[in-house]
């Protein structure tokens, strides 16, 4: 056999054995492996993990579906257990949660405005989209009770902006406790799963320029206007969430303050 | 829209098969299934055509992620993870694979099941996760090296506990 003139690289491997190589190098792949034993080995040991992976789960394709999996039952009341867990795992996060913004807090002795804002906004972010079932409490099928009772409570029109050109839907929202006033807390979803969440609540400053946070693993942009602050979290990729804060920007500019 | 619903019945087996591997313990795997069924159902009018397995395996994907995120953020006393076992992992067969799997770093471990068990092209992996493909490339190359060692490495171990 001779050796082919482009080197196979590890790549190609992968992809040969993954079914992904062009067909024009498969003979390549197959005369390199001849030559190269330590490779041809790699792509044994990679197959022989294929096996053991199909041979350990594949019997979970023939179990029966247990009945709370049956799409039928999906739309009927929830299972009491999970429920229960539910709420566990939201007083742990809220614990958790509570005492790190605290710690935050308390490490700056004059918290800003915009650092005060964006912790507690990305407290209950964090807290709030790992919620499957219970992340709001009105629901965004309610968007016109939610936005009259939202704008009672904090003390100004709070209006559930439009996303869905940027592909994002109102889940709903509800009333958290913010830095001086109550804020309002509304909850957006995409089609995969993403979550966006915009806080908002009366500050003390008037207006301010767009500033951007993160975490390791959520980000937030931060804004004043007319008196009040707003926090848009969300993945940390810095660009999409500026285009989701471009609309909502826009939006509450129009309808004011 | 029958056959939207339809064609979520017909992948249950398989996203089962994915969280179990994904997850090990068999009930947090199928807590992951319905919460991905549920949302999938609630999400209908959100899903303008495309492939709706791959659709499926990225909601799976994501509530993993969140689900790791939540569990991290549980204060250290309560160390729930690892305390149940994996209830199959009894079964002789196949138990060294389940073991090394769960090694692996989260992405590096969905990378590999989505290629491997379930199938998927490098492409659609890529798009699940929303990286290049270079990067699943490159999860997957640490994955299997992962694995390989862990594999390679867990005999000699085994006899000298026993």
């Amino acid at each position: 056999m001779t050796e082919p003139r482009i080197p196979v690289t590890e790549d190609e491997l992968h992809a040969y054995v993954d079914g992904e190589l062009p067909a024009e190098r498969q003979a390549d792949v197959d005369a390199w492996l001849a030559a190269h034993p330590a490779d041809a080995e790699r792509v044994a040991s990679w197959r022989a993990m294929a096996e053991a992976l199909h041979a350990r789960y594949d019997r979970v394709l023939d179990e029966p579906v247990p009945p709370r999996l049956q799409l039928d039952r999906l739309s009927a009341p929830l299972p009491r257990r999970w429920i229960g867990g539910a709420i566990a795992a939201t007083l742990a996060a809220f614990i958790v949660g509570g005492g790190a913004g605290w710690l935050a807090r308390g490490a700056a002795a004059t918290p800003s405005t915009f650092r005060s804002f964006t912790v507690d906004a990305l407290d209950a972010h964090r807290l709030y989209v790992v919620e499957v079932r219970h992340p709001v409490e009105v629901e965004g099928s309610e968007r016109a009770h939610l936005q009259q009772w939202l704008s009672k409570r904090v003390g100004y029109a709070v209006k559930a902006p439009e996303l869905e050109g940027t592909g994002l839907k109102l889940v709903g929202g509800r009333l958290l406790p913010g830095p001086d006033a109550p804020a309002a807390f509304l909850m957006y979803e995409g089609a995969s799963g993403e979550r966006f969440t915009l806080y908002s609540s009366r500050a003390k400053t008037d207006a301010t320029q767009m500033r951007y946070a993160s975490d390791q693993r959520d980000g937030a942009l931060f804004w004043a206007d007319r008196g009040v602050g707003y926090v848009l979290s969300g993945p940390t990729d810095k660009e999409r969430l500026s285009q989701v804060a471009k609309q909502v920007y826009d939006q509450t500019e129009k309808t004011g303050g | 829209m029958d056959d939207f619903r339809d064609g979520v019945e017909a992948m249950i087996p398989a996203l089962r098969r994915y969280a179990r591997a994904l997850a090990r313990d068999p009930d947090i795997a199928d807590d992951l299934v319905q919460d991905t069924l549920v949302r999938a159902l609630r999400s209908e009018k959100l899903f303008l055509g495309g492939d709706l397995r791959s659709w499926l395996y990225t909601i799976l994907t994501n509530l993993n992620r969140n689900r790791r995120r939540a569990l991290a953020r549980r204060p250290p006393l309560m160390p729930l993870t690892d305390t149940g076992a994996d209830a199959s992992g009894t079964e002789a067969e196949g138990s060294d694979i389940a073991r090394a799997l769960a090694m692996l770093v989260e992405e590096q471990r969905a990378v590999l099941l989505l290629v491997v068990l379930e199938g998927l092209s490098y492409r659609e992996v890529a798009d699940i996760q929303g990286v290049p493909i270079g990067t699943v490339m490159s999860r997957l190359a640490r994955a299997r090296a992962a694995i390989r060692a862990s594999l390679d490495g867990e005999r000699p171990m085994l006899r000298r506990v026993k």
